[in-house]
């Protein structure tokens, strides 16, 4: 278990000035700041849009929204709560079976609601800290709809910071997700294997 | 009234005590949608060119408009019902009518709400899920909302016939158009989910309670699990918190 240390903004800045510290001691949570959570979410905003106004085909988004989620998800934290308790049964294999499958559905869950984003904007609003991580507040404007609420989760508990939970109009990915799996699961009658190859074929 | 909101539930409560009807209904919209709505939205999708669908879509929804201005006075917030009744008369005017939607192109947006929330700022409390026929996920109390606001609402008080079935047929138009623009996601819930009725419910808990909740701060320790914990279905929950 890495321990965890925390620094205050000033001393974090004053002893790096950059994140790359983060990467020269690996496996050690880092102590991350309300401004660069909210920097990570604007980045990642931006880099999506670059992704949706490529132009790009279909399978392009696809594949572009995959490298996203690489970037700035923490997938295998996520990928382990929304297991829940049954990742402790996990073996090793099931496990790391389990986060690749649930990656790629996700991102073509999620990658093909894409286009929904062409022509409109998400505008990173605030930011603050709740317990051990941050919360990233920004609004969403489509075209012909009124603007709704994005709530993006962030924590550097993986050594790195990463976003592990997005909140859209009060739903809530992980949970939902979780509940998904779960369902799933229970269909396999608690079968790991067998859940995780209709993972794999799901969208 | 002095008693102010009903508490929100927490986020990943459940009150499903009549699971097993809920379910049959849900399988039963489903079969409704499968041969009757989704086809026909499909239709009306392809045939009817979008700015004839987004106008009666506008059309119908300006009509709400009185109705969202009657409750925001019963909940006491008036902001809301001017903005509501600002937003109608400028789009009943220069928006044609309604068939077009110059306020929402100004900024000013709906604040959609409906006798269900104005029972939740009265202090009633969410009661038990239910899911209605044809118009699908619900509460009991928002349910009781519905009906209050079909018989209540001014626009159906000031028609009669044949404005009325107009009025009827532009609702029934927009309805497929959201089943029509909402198609893949409808579909993936509907169709492709392992367990639909369990994705609809929690979905449409999780958003009506997020619109009651309006621009209260959530409740963090509930709504924001993290996995980085040990507890696995708290939402705000954090999951490297071991």
């Amino acid at each position: 278990m890495p321990s965890k240390f925390s620094l205050t903004r000033r001393a974090f800045l004053g002893l790096t000035g950059a994140s790359a510290a983060a990467l020269a001691l690996p496996g050690r949570a880092w102590a991350l700041t309300v401004g660069a959570a909210q920097t990570l979410v604007e980045r990642l905003v931006s880099d999506l849009y670059d992704a949706i106004n490529s132009g790009g085909s279909e399978a392009r988004m696809f594949s572009d929204f995959a490298g996203l989620l690489d970037r700035y998800a923490d997938m295998p934290i996520i990928a382990q709560s929304v297991l829940g308790v049954d990742w402790r049964r996990a073996s090793t294999a099931q496990r790391s079976a389990f986060v690749d499958a649930f990656s790629g559905y996700i991102s073509r869950k999620y990658g093909s609601r894409f286009r929904e984003l062409i022509g409109g904007q998400i505008e990173v609003t605030g930011a603050r800290a709740i317990r051990n991580f941050f919360e990233v507040t920004s609004v969403a404007r489509l075209r012909g709809e009124a603007p709704f609420d994005v709530i993006w989760l962030v924590s550097d508990g993986s050594g790195q910071a990463r976003v592990f939970n997005l909140i859209i109009q009060g739903i809530n990915l992980r949970t939902t997700e979780a509940e998904e799996v779960g369902a799933m699961l229970d269909r396999n009658r608690g079968d790991l294997d067998a859940m995780i190859a209709d993972l794999r074929n799901a969208s | 009234m002095a008693c102010g909101p009903a508490v929100l539930p927490g986020a990943s409560e459940i009150n499903d005590p009549t699971e097993a009807s809920n379910r049959a209904m849900h399988d039963l919209n489903v079969a409704v949608d499968r041969a009757v709505l989704r086809p026909v939205a499909l239709g009306y999708g392809t045939a009817v060119p979008e700015p004839v669908r987004t106008g009666l879509g506008n059309f119908s929804s300006n009509l709400n408009q009185p109705l969202y201005v009657v409750n925001d006075i019963l909940q006491l917030r008036l902001d809301d019902a001017l903005r509501n009744t600002f937003r109608f008369l400028m789009n009943s005017t220069f928006g044609l009518g309604g068939l077009l939607d110059p306020a929402s192109e100004g900024g000013l947006y709906a604040e959609e709400t409906d006798f269900g929330e104005t029972l939740h700022v009265w202090g009633v409390s969410e009661g038990a899920y239910v899911v209605l026929p044809l118009l699908g996920p619900s509460t009991s109390r928002d349910t009781a909302g519905l009906i209050v606001d079909s018989v209540m609402n001014p626009t159906r008080l000031a028609f009669a016939r044949p404005e009325s079935d107009y009025i009827t047929g532009a609702n029934v138009a927009d309805a497929l158009n959201t089943r029509y623009e909402l198609g893949d996601e409808i579909d993936r819930l509907y169709y492709e989910s392992a367990d639909g009725y369990a994705q609809a419910r929690l979905i449409y808990l999780q958003n009506r309670r997020y619109e009651l909740r309006g621009n209260q701060p959530t409740d963090s320790a509930d709504a924001y699990s993290d996995p980085y914990d040990d507890s696995y279905f708290d939402p705000y929950e954090d999951p490297y918190a071991q």
